[in-house]
């Protein structure tokens, strides 16, 4: 440890510089400034008494297009609709995907179409934690109409872990139930009943239908929390859901409810049959009341 | 008929003496509702009378005390300040569980520790578990509530929904980008900066005293994420190298901890772009080290953290806290420049969290 301090210690004087002097952090650490030749060098203010806002100029300019650093917003948002896409694909009870981090992204305008990222990005296998890197396209059309991202991903490994077994034994166990089953998936308090996680997995999964279909380049979804699950009568061996889901949308930081109609079944996967945004009259109450 | 009487006299004596006595543990990694919070903070209080005291700064919309604990050695001088907020957001329950874990950390180290206890002789330590009352109440009350965020002020003649966005409502660039004026939104930013006594509450206590503060934290989840001023994309505080520096060294040494990757930056370059906020209104008062925690997760659980991740998350954002706290106190105490102080709390860093640094 008393030689690797010393080196560490060699390490930062080297990138901080002498002292007394704001440096720019120019090596990339977990965010990228980038440089900007027209600063005016500030006397650092310890205790500065800003009253008024001067407009200065941006510091951290997020870049749009071209290539663009990997933990500003539009790198996010856009890998975060390849996760929503890997899991409309590979998607199961037993498998979920999230985005692990984004390493690169570059973008360009395609001229009165809409904006094409390139994407390097790992994602996570929620249940077994293995990651891997995927390389991937997301192209946001413009124009009036509301219409859905399409994206092309290619990953190392996916699919590759063997939950054929698993998902054999929920279908069976599924089959020939036809119930409202408790959901709340989490509950208030983020548990989850170990039973039900197949059925919390397998609404992530559906979920990321809508929320591939609801994003753009202005939005960033999570699903919030399953709200209720009815099964129907399987059908065409499939199992069919009735999922109340509540979707959390980042820039709005509104909370939007969906009723997802699907079947399921190990050899089909999640297949949408109907989906349908819920109004959420919770919002308006009448005063007065507690 | 005496001896009964004395015996029935000691008995409730002891009885007494055992209930103001005897120390209730409290559980540091489960979700604890109002009263129960309400209620830690007076036992806090009471076990370190000479270290802590209650303040109440306000009042919420229902008309309810924002209080918070004031964690300091006396030293009889005007001290400078350590400004910590949690749960200006109702459903983002993991934020007020970590100033409460964050208050019986600083408790605990700060005998024993001799950093800590210079920390707190320099300075106090001011810690608002919950900012929001009304609406960490209302996500109580059942599991339609759970997920709501404003406070509980009513909305007006002409728009039926309750609630105001508080950290939109901060007068710092007020009503300019990201927020709505539509009442029912989730980011409705008031009828006029600081309409929300919330808001009047925290603006007319630390900026009464505002050049005495030398961090505001306010602690939100979710998205792993340490935001710098300004959430407007056209303003730059005038210290961003150097809040970046900072926070980059803070995520470092969270990753330290549990392997959790937090991103730094502006909120306009990493979150999007946003007026009015806490953060935005302290910076400009002139409070140098000024910092939004988003706390976990990335959206698995989003604001329904599980209760098992309560102490690791706690654990990690406490020394993200404590990297910045302690910077800039060395920075104002012992004389060092900004990049010495740096380097010294890296040392520290490297040495708490004993971290692989090869």
């Amino acid at each position: 440890m008393g030689f690797g301090i010393i080196v560490f210690l060699a390490v930062i004087i080297g990138v901080l510089g002498s002292p007394g002097v704001t440096s720019r952090p120019e090596a990339a650490a977990s965010a990228d400034v980038s440089a900007h030749p027209n600063s005016v060098p500030e006397t650092p203010e310890i205790f500065g008494q800003e009253k008024v806002l001067v407009l200065e100029e941006v510091e951290e300019d997020v870049m749009m297009t071209g290539e663009l650093n990997p933990n500003q917003y539009p790198a996010q948002r856009a890998a975060k609709v390849v996760q929503h896409y890997l899991n409309t694909c590979y998607g199961s009870p037993y498998r979920v995907i999230g985005l692990n981090r984004v390493h690169s992204g570059n973008a360009q305008d395609v001229t009165d179409s809409g904006r094409k990222f390139q994407l390097e990005i790992s994602v996570q296998d929620f249940i077994s934690n293995k990651t891997e890197k995927c390389s991937a396209e997301v192209f946001f059309p413009s124009g009036g109409q509301q219409r859905s991202p399409q994206v092309h991903a290619s990953c190392e490994e996916l699919p590759k872990i063997n939950t054929q077994a698993q998902e054999e034994a929920l279908y069976q166990k599924y089959k020939t139930n036809q119930s409202r089953l408790s959901a709340e998936l989490p509950d208030s308090f983020g548990h989850i009943d170990p039973d039900m996680e197949p059925l919390w997995h397998l609404g992530t999964v559906a979920s990321s239908f809508i929320m591939l279909n609801e994003s753009t380049e202005n939005t960033l979804y999570n699903m919030a929390q399953v709200a209720n699950i009815t099964q129907l009568a399987t059908e065409n061996e499939q199992l069919k859901f009735d999922y109340h889901i509540l979707l959390h949308e980042m820039v709005s930081q509104e909370i939007i409810h969906w009723k997802l109609l699907f079947t399921w079944s190990p050899p089909a996967g999640v297949k949408v049959l109907q989906m349908e945004q819920l109004p959420h009259s919770h919002h308006h109450e009448p005063l007065n009341t507690r | 008929m005496v001896d009964s009487a004395a015996l029935s006299l000691v008995l409730l004596l002891s009885a007494v003496g055992a209930a103001t006595v005897e120390k209730v543990n409290y559980d540091y990694y489960k979700y604890h509702p109002m009263p129960e919070i309400s209620n830690w903070m007076t036992q806090t209080a009471q076990d370190h009378p000479d270290v802590v005291t209650i303040v109440d700064y306000g009042h919420t919309y229902e008309n309810r005390k924002i209080s918070l604990l004031k964690i300091g050695l006396s030293t009889g001088e005007k001290k400078k300040v350590i400004w910590m907020d949690c749960g200006i957001h109702a459903r983002e329950w993991i934020a007020p569980a970590f100033c409460q874990y964050f208050v019986r950390q600083i408790l605990q180290t700060y005998k024993t520790d001799p950093k800590m206890e210079e920390m707190m002789k320099n300075m106090d330590f001011y810690v608002t578990p919950v900012l929001n009352v009304d609406g960490y109440i209302f996500s109580w009350k059942d599991n339609t509530t759970r997920l709501w965020r404003k406070n509980r002020s009513p909305g007006t003649s002409s728009c039926d929904c309750y609630g105001t966005d508080l950290n939109r409502n901060f007068d710092a660039n007020w009503g300019t980008i990201g927020v709505s004026y539509d009442c029912c939104s989730e980011i409705y930013c008031g009828s006029k900066p600081v309409s929300e006594p919330e808001a009047q509450a925290v603006t007319d206590f630390v900026g009464s005293r505002k050049d005495d503060f030398l961090c505001f934290l306010t602690i939100h989840s979710y998205g792993q994420l340490l935001l710098v001023p300004y959430g407007h994309p056209n303003f730059t505080a005038d210290n961003y190298d150097e809040l970046m520096e900072v926070g980059l060294a803070a995520a470092d040494a969270i990753r330290g901890v549990h392997g959790k990757n937090y991103k730094v930056g502006t909120s306009p370059a990493i979150l999007y772009p946003n007026s009015g906020s806490s953060r935005d209104w302290a910076r400009q008062q002139g409070i140098p080290f000024a910092y939004t925690f988003e706390l976990r997760d990335n959206g698995t659980f989003g604001f329904q953290l599980p209760e098992d991740q309560i102490q690791p998350t706690c654990e990690e954002a406490f020394t993200g806290a404590l990297h910045i706290i302690t910077y800039a106190h060395e920075k104002t105490f012992n004389g060092a420049t900004a990049a010495t102080a740096a380097l010294w709390t890296m040392l520290l860093a490297a040495s708490v969290t004993g971290a692989n640094l090869m």
